[in-house]
């Protein structure tokens, strides 16, 4: 690339306040993946400020950011991600044993939050047992494992069948509902339409930022 | 993460994989016990060859009548008959010679030997009582020829092993009994015990008569085939063979000693010469080891770069949940170490059993070579680590990004 720097994202500034479920839509190379690695404390950016919580994350070392990633961040990739050949119970454990959770609480914890996302029969099966969508719930509870400040799911249903994916939505709704912060990637506006707020961007530009006026009237209706 | 924590997921992956940890260990297994086994094998036979010279007697001189020069024709090597008795006597006897022990003058000859009704053709060696000393000739019965036996041309036999076994087949014991050698009757006074050896210098196969008897009653000869000499020492080998070598030349009135009528051949020349011989073979089996050692490190070498390749997606994936890059070393160091360790140790328990074997199978003392233990496992364990370690710190570099996203 020579010298000459290709530019992703700027001009790109917005606050996402505890409790909220945004959805962040673009087309491919709009510049939300680098958005969601920014969000994600996986990459810095070269100038501007990223504060989570609190904290200013933008200026952080290596080691830094993956302390961060495991006490601030679910992440749940359109790859699911998981430990080949291990069971449910150890993929969700798997963040734990770096945030140095007492070995004696682990698997109790796992086991609580494989039962929220519907999973508490499949505890002890392995990944390759499990279909698509349950196998993306065990990413869920292990993005929830370590009772992360936000959720940052990257094209979470990109993967799957739409009623499974469907079935992931509901899931994020429910946890929305119990207070958890949630951002989601996507580029299909039907899965956008679950966030109660979505940002555009386009050509590393924010073009949008509103309230899902659906999702207001739905709720509104209910 | 603690060390044990590392230690259980570390055993825990290996064990998830069971193929590619098996052919990560085999590879460690084949370096180290080929190395093992072949060196083992190399210094064994080289012992094995060193001893058996050495049974044949220690600081051992051979004089051996050799060909006399007579313009351009040479006769055969031993075919000569310028050795005498008198020449052993006055050796035992000269004030020149200070560094000879013991004289053993003898004469060799094959011969029809008959007892009832068994027969063999076997060698017949007439001796004077210095050479059960001179040759390390040990008596498991009876005794060996004296001098007054010699001296009185006694009738009186002591046998090997071997010639007892084929002219007493019955298992019977031979002393006390007869045997026909060339037709007169011997009386059988002793039994040799085994030397080892095998085909035409079996020192088993041998009957021992008194020298004079030999010379004068069965061959009807006045010469020796060879005078065996043990030096003082060691040390004086070449002394000895100096001191010999001068008196038989005058002896025999010569005074250029490139005519010499005779030769003389020391032990450590024998073993010098065996000992080269070992020396390239066993140099020659390293060479191999080194190459086993060789392939065997590449054998891990590529074994670990694959394993860490194929794992680059779940090292991102453990760094975007919060490991740390020395977390991601460690643990891959650990595995490497830990397949390392039972590599090793398999391997090493493999080339010592082989080598074991080898040496049962072939009737070779057992030797193992620390060295070659030591250097097979240093080796071995060392491109195992480095390999383990070098691209998994590698990987561990990689942002989670880039690693989430190899292919």
């Amino acid at each position: 690339m020579g010298d000459s720097q290709t530019v992703a994202l700027s001009d790109v500034s917005f606050d996402i306040a505890k409790g909220e479920f945004v959805a962040i839509m673009g087309p491919s190379g709009s510049g939300k993946s680098t958005l969601m690695h920014m969000l994600g404390a996986l990459d810095t950016p070269t100038s501007g400020k990223y504060v989570l919580d609190g904290q200013d994350v933008s200026k952080l070392t290596d080691d830094e950011l993956a302390e961060i990633r495991n006490k601030k961040i679910g992440f749940v990739f359109q790859a699911f991600n998981l430990l080949p050949r291990r069971s449910a119970l150890k993929n969700v454990m798997l963040p734990m044993i770096y945030a140095n959770i007492p070995k004696n609480q682990r698997e109790n914890l796992a086991k609580k939050y494989l039962e929220m996302v519907g999973l508490g029969n499949r505890l002890n099966h392995t990944t390759n047992q499990l279909s698509g969508g349950q196998q993306q719930r065990v990413a869920i509870a292990r993005a929830l494992a370590i009772n992360p400040t936000i959720i940052l799911a990257d094209e979470p249903t990109g993967n799957l069948a739409s009623a499974q994916g469907e079935e992931i939505m509901d899931i994020f709704k429910d946890l929305n509902e119990e207070g958890h912060t949630i951002i989601m990637i996507t580029h299909e506006p039907d899965i956008a339409e679950h966030a109660k707020r979505i940002i555009m961007v386009k050509d590393g530009k924010l073009i949008s930022d509103k309230k899902n006026k659906q999702k207001e009237r739905s709720k509104s209706k209910n | 993460m603690d060390f044990l924590e590392l230690l259980s997921s570390a055993i825990e992956a290996l064990t998830l994989n069971k193929l590619r940890t098996g052919l990560a260990t085999l590879g460690i297994v084949i370096g180290i016990g080929s190395v093992i086994a072949l060196v083992s094998l190399g210094q064994a036979s080289q012992q094995s060859v060193q001893s058996q010279i050495q049974s044949l007697g220690s600081n051992l001189l051979t004089v051996l009548p050799g060909s006399q020069n007579t313009g351009a024709v040479r006769g055969a090597e031993g075919s000569t008959t310028t050795l005498t008795y008198d020449d052993a006597k006055s050796i035992s006897t000269s004030p020149q010679i200070t560094d000879v022990q013991t004289v053993s003058p003898e004469l060799s000859r094959r011969a029809q030997v008959t007892a009832g009704g068994n027969n063999t053709n076997t060698s017949v060696i007439g001796v004077t009582d210095a050479y059960a000393g001179v040759h390390n000739l040990q008596m498991s019965e009876g005794t060996f020829i004296s001098a007054v036996e010699n001296q009185t041309l006694a009738k009186v036999a002591v046998m090997g092993p071997q010639a007892a076994a084929d002219l007493f087949p019955d298992g019977s014991d031979p002393v006390g009994q007869t045997i026909r050698i060339n037709k007169l009757a011997f009386n059988v006074i002793g039994v040799t015990v085994s030397k080892g050896g095998s085909g035409f210098n079996n020192t088993d196969d041998t009957i021992y008569i008194p020298l004079l008897t030999a010379q004068q009653q069965v061959f009807g000869v006045d010469y020796l085939s060879d005078i065996s000499l043990s030096a003082k020492s060691a040390d004086v080998m070449t002394d000895a063979e100096n001191q010999v070598g001068y008196l038989l030349l005058s002896r025999h009135k010569l005074s250029d000693p490139t005519k010499a009528d005779f030769s003389i051949l020391s032990q450590s020349d024998i073993l010098g010469a065996a000992d080269q011989v070992t020396g390239t073979f066993t140099t020659l089996l390293s060479g191999i080891a080194a190459i086993s050692l060789l392939v065997g490190g590449i054998g891990i070498m590529n074994i670990m770069l694959v394993t860490v390749t194929e794992r680059i997606r779940e090292i991102g994936l453990r760094k975007a949940l919060g490991a740390k890059k020395s977390t991601i070393i460690y643990q891959f160091l650990v595995e490497a170490v830990i397949l390392t360790i039972a590599g090793g140790i398999i391997g090493m328990i493999l080339g010592i059993a082989v080598s074991f074997l080898i040496s049962v199978l072939i009737h070779l003392p057992f030797i193992l070579s620390g060295f070659a233990i030591i250097l097979a496992l240093c080796v071995s364990g060392g491109i195992g680590i480095l390999f383990g370690w070098y691209p998994a710190q590698k990987a561990a570099s990689l942002s989670p990004i880039e690693a989430l996203r190899y292919e």
